[in-house]
């Protein structure tokens, strides 16, 4: 096995294109234990850390880039980004323990393919979307279409993630992520929600996005819950009618973790909280940035 | 602090000093078992089964021992038959547990060892093992196990205790029964009767530190073993027995040690290191990883308790009806004995039925787990009376105070109760703050207190005065709970010289005289017995001689203050420094061996108050507020006896709501990390406040009782009852999980 930091991008390609079995990793927190419980190693270990671009955060006036190894302490750190997206903040902050998430990152938590990556819902709700490099240039796609299944992803061995574009957030807008886990940290999600709520001027909700983590092989979108919300308030009627939608969307597992009746009661139960939680933030942020 | 005692003026014990390990712990220097390094020391692997329960066909080393670097393959043949030696059982069972013969009786059992001269090398090398099994059909559970048609884990396993003898083996090695009176009468004597059955999963002692050896064999047959243990006498003896040799030809260094709980009393890793050493010619090491500690080395037992009591209006517990299933894993030897005799040793009860049964399965070996065998028959017999203190309206702690067990109160298994101390810690409960603090919405609160014998059992200690007026304490007791600081305090009481003057260190197995294992919550107790002894002895020598220095009787000179005084002040006194540098001219070195068997055994009693707050949306529990009153006998080292008060509510807490062993259909453990073997991690703990009780054990010097275990004994029902009182579900089973608590819930909203 090889080691390799490239300082670029296109030598990040090239070394992936030379190698059949190359691996990129950011900060390693699941690529290295999966190796230590005896996945074979890849030949070429590529990390990706030493690009500028994988590991800067920025904000142009228009979208937010966060380069896909960035350490999520870096983003749970940092004030504007975590003001402005408290939502994707808490949920990249939820990734492991302190010591993990000085190495965590979007780009990782997202590829490793884990149904209950946490922060996946909460960018997927905030319509983030990723840049992957490859040997022919770069292409953008939704964050919802990268992962297909359980370690599974839409990217071609030679691509990877550089950044992820998420667009400033508009007016009386808030996201919120919870997830239900036995423990208080430590742990991995037993079921997760993100939600991002849009208010209307008269207060009535605009825009609403849905998304559920640890309840299906990928991360679910709630089109029926979105639909539910648009145009009311966050009655009783309203939220019951989430409830249901979000639990009805599931399509989980009985495993060690929790059971299928349990995921898909408590899918409900968090929907509706990450929600609750989405339109007092949306209603805090009643100017624009 | 409740002290129900004063404190008779000590100097030394009660104080508490920075610890004696403390400095080389943080800074890392201290060594722990996979620490050691030795001059061309080899690397070892176990090889270990893949299925709970299969015939071992055939064992074909000969792909490994060709392999680069690979030094030495042991399997079973490489130790001596000892059935065929006439052993006794149990030796045995430790035999084919450390390394299995004809069978592996669960996945995780050991079947082979390599030594190589790199850990990669050592890990390819046992991959390359080729073990053939016929698989067996297993049994997981004591239901399981105690069906009429089960398989069977020991063909001529028959049932002791039982009498006559069944004819047929089965899967239950013994019973145990306790009576008393006339359990109709009891029952008909009562106003409410509960009965309810609860089951509980084994659960690991999840000490951080794996088990680590190394060994080094000489070529005339003997051998060193480092081992990080409880009790390296005990890993001398059980070393020797496996190994077929005189437990003279083995040397044991005890490593510093990073948890055991119980685990650590047993052996798993030392005579494989030892028979590889052997073969090699080399030093060996052995190192668990996590996932083999989990499969192969603790746990405690699975269980399934029924409990049925009964009550007056006026909370007189009237009968008790106990039966309880508790796994052994692969060998005979669960702790249902111990769970017997504690079930209901709280109590004065005039009627009663406990019945116990000690059954084999395919799962790991159980080990001692702090206070084995009673938390869980507590969590039943706890429940139950909570719900009966319901039933007739009467406060949890009155209907406790009503049956308590006191002094001269004949305890279930048998013996008068001398003076103990458990009404103190009912009353240390409710004098508490937190006994009335407000509850808020989905939050309760629950009670549950819980009993153990502690240990005396066999210590020696050696006392020497170093030359300048110091003294070196020399133990065989690993320190695993502050041993360390409580025998240096004690030393200090008694010699009347500063705690800082005085070292207190573990010898190995040829420097210091036998030791029992540091468990039982005996060493403080026993060990700190001998320590007091050896310092007396000490303090006689220097009596002496001052009497012959200033030519006096040795009724003239007394020891006060740390020196030799004249009683009619007649000489200036002589400081331990002075009498410490005239040695050479008194009579030698200064020094005092003392061994002995420890009888004077105190009850250990603890009553805790828990508070939670359940999520009635996820079923979610949260502790909230904590607080746990607990007999010390008196507290040698206050800081320490808070740690250990507190490490055992902090073990039971994990065990109430998030630690279970899951095993999937093959038998194959499903969850052998602290990922998703959950043990609390400190956010989910609020402060577990302590209120130490000091009703003193008259057989100790000092009072002391033990104060390592009892603390584990009463969570569960604890927090179980606070679940009962936020949100009136009955939790029997446990963990008490989200998921099952949602499923309680939602029963009841149906």
């Amino acid at each position: 096995m090889k080691y390799v930091a490239p300082s670029s991008v296109e030598e990040a390609t090239s070394l992936l294109s030379s190698s059949p079995s190359a691996q990129v990793f950011a900060g390693a927190t699941d690529v290295v234990p999966q190796m230590r419980a005896g996945r074979p190693a890849p030949e070429v270990l590529v990390d990706l850390k030493k690009i500028e671009e994988l590991v800067a955060v920025a904000n142009d006036g228009d979208k937010w880039t966060v380069g896909a190894a960035t350490p999520t302490a870096n983003l749970t750190e940092d004030p504007a980004f975590s003001e402005e997206f408290p939502g994707l903040a808490e949920a990249a902050g939820l990734i492991g323990s302190d010591q993990i998430q000085n190495r965590s990152s979007l780009g990782g938590n997202l590829c490793n393919g884990s149904p209950a990556a946490d922060s996946v819902p909460a960018m997927v709700v905030n319509g983030a979307r990723a840049v992957v490099a490859g040997p022919n240039g770069t292409r953008v796609l939704d964050v919802a279409e990268v992962v297909t299944g359980p370690g599974q992803t839409s990217l071609a061995a030679d691509e990877f993630i550089v950044e992820f574009e998420i667009d400033r957030i508009p007016a009386r807008t808030g996201d919120a992520y919870l997830r239900m886990i036995p423990r208080t940290e430590m742990d991995i999600a037993v079921v997760g929600a993100g939600a991002r709520i849009t208010l209307a001027e008269d207060g009535s909700i605009e825009h609403a996005a849905l998304a559920l983590a640890a309840v299906a092989p990928t991360v679910v979108r709630v089109p029926d819950a979105e639909a539910a919300l648009v145009g009311n308030t966050a009655d009783d009627e309203t939220l019951s009618a989430v409830a249901d939608a979000a639990s009805e969307a599931c399509d989980p597992i009985d495993d060690k973790r929790g059971t299928v009746a349990y995921r898909k009661q408590v899918a409900g139960v968090l929907a509706k909280r990450a929600v609750l939680i989405a339109i007092e933030r949306a209603q805090q942020r009643n100017g624009t940035n | 602090m409740a002290i129900t005692e004063e404190n008779p003026g000590y100097k030394w014990v009660g104080t508490r000093p920075i610890r004696p390990d403390g400095l080389e712990k943080v800074t890392g220097k201290a060594q722990f078992g996979a620490d050691l390094m030795l001059p061309g020391m080899l690397f070892g692997k176990v090889v270990r089964s893949p299925h709970a329960h299969a015939r071992i066909i055939s064992i074909d080393t000969t792909a490994a021992e060709a392999m680069v670097g690979v030094k030495a393959v042991i399997t079973g043949s490489d130790f001596p038959d000892l059935a065929a030696n006439g052993a006794h059982p149990s030796e045995i069972d430790v035999a084919n547990n450390t390394i299995a013969r004809e069978k592996v009786l669960y996945e995780g059992h050991v079947v082979a060892a390599v030594a190589a001269t790199t850990r990669e090398q050592a890990e390819a090398a046992a991959k390359a093992v080729e073990v053939t099994y016929e698989i067996l059909p297993h049994v997981l559970t004591v239901d399981e196990a105690m069906a009429d048609d089960a398989p069977l884990l020991h063909e001529g396993m028959i049932t002791k205790g039982v009498d006559p003898a069944p004819e047929e083996a089965s899967n239950v090695a013994s019973k145990i029964l306790h009576e008393r009176g006339d359990l109709d009468q009891g029952f008909g004597e009562a106003d409410v009767v509960v009965e309810r059955e609860f089951t509980t999963k084994p659960v690991h002692q999840g000490y951080i530190e794996p088990h680590a050896a190394v060994a080094d064999a000489n070529s005339d047959g003997r051998a060193h073993i480092w081992c990080s243990s409880q009790g390296h006498f005990q890993m001398r003896a059980y070393s020797a027995s496996v190994l077929g040799i005189s437990p003279g030809m083995l040397k044991v260094t005890a490593a510093e040690i990073g948890g055991g709980f119980g685990g650590k009393t047993v052996i798993y890793l030392e005579p494989l290191a030892v028979r590889l050493s052997q073969r090699a010619g080399r030093p060996v090491k052995l190192v668990m990883d996590r996932d083999e500690v989990f499969r192969a080395t603790g746990p405690t037992s699975g269980t399934r308790i029924k409990v049925k009591m009964g009550v007056a209006k006026d909370g007189k517990i009237t009968a008790a009806e106990v039966w309880m299933a508790y796994e052994a894993g692969a060998y005979a030897g669960s702790p249902v004995g111990a769970a017997g005799m504690t079930a209901i040793a709280c109590y004065d009860i005039p009627n009663f039925v406990v019945e116990g049964y000690d059954v084999v399965c395919n799962k790991p070996r159980v080990a001692a787990y702090r206070a084995p065998g009673a938390p869980m028959a507590a969590f039943a017999v706890e429940s139950v009376l909570d719900e009966l203190a319901r039933d007739i309206g009467m406060d949890p702690i009155d209907i406790r105070l009503a049956n308590a067990a006191v002094e001269g109160t004949q305890a279930s298994y048998g013996p008068k109760f001398p003076r103990i101390g458990f009404v103190e810690t009912l009353e240390a409960i409710k004098d508490h703050p937190n006994y009335t603090a407000d509850l808020g919405p989905n939050q309760g609160r629950g009670i549950a207190a819980g009993f153990w014998f502690n240990a005396g059992m066999m210590s020696s200690a050696t006392v020497h005065i170093n030359e300048n007026g110091t003294a070196t304490v020399v133990t065989g007791s690993p320190d695993i709970g502050g041993s360390r600081q409580s025998m240096a305090l004690m030393a200090a009481e008694e010699l009347g010289i500063p705690y800082e003057s005085i070292k207190a260190v573990v010898a190995d197995t040829e420097t210091v005289g036998f030791n029992d294992v540091t468990g039982g919550s005996r060493v403080t107790l026993a060990t700190g017995a001998a320590v007091v002894d050896a310092c007396r002895l000490i303090i006689e020598d220097l009596r002496a001689r001052a009497a012959k220095t200033w030519d006096v009787e040795l009724d003239q000179v007394e020891w006060v203050d740390g020196q030799a005084q004249h009683v009619e002040g007649a000489q200036p006194p002589l400081s331990m420094k002075d009498l410490a540098a005239k040695s050479g001219r008194t009579g030698g070195p200064i020094s005092a061996n003392a061994s002995l068997n420890s009888r004077g055994v105190g009850a250990g009693f603890s009553t805790q108050l828990c508070d939670v707050e359940v999520d009635p949306e996820t079923g979610v529990t949260r502790v909230v507020r904590y607080l746990t009153a607990q007999d010390a006998g008196r507290a040698i080292s206050p800081d320490y006896v808070e740690g250990q008060m507190q490490g055992g509510v902090v073990q039971g807490i994990g065990w109430a709501l998030s630690e279970e062993y899951i095993h999937d259909s093959d038998g194959v453990m499903e969850n052998p990390g602290f990922l998703d073997y959950r043990i609390p991690v400190a956010s989910d703990l609020p402060m577990i406040d302590c209120a130490i009780v000091e009703v003193p054990n008259p057989a100790h010097p000092y009072g002391v009782r033990g104060v390592g275990e009892v603390g584990i004994v009463p969570p569960m029902a604890a927090v179980g009852n606070a679940i009962n009182d936020a949100l009136d579900v009955r939790m029997t089973d446990l963990p008490m999980s989200p998921v099952k608590v949602l499923e309680a819930l939602n029963e009841q909203r149906d």
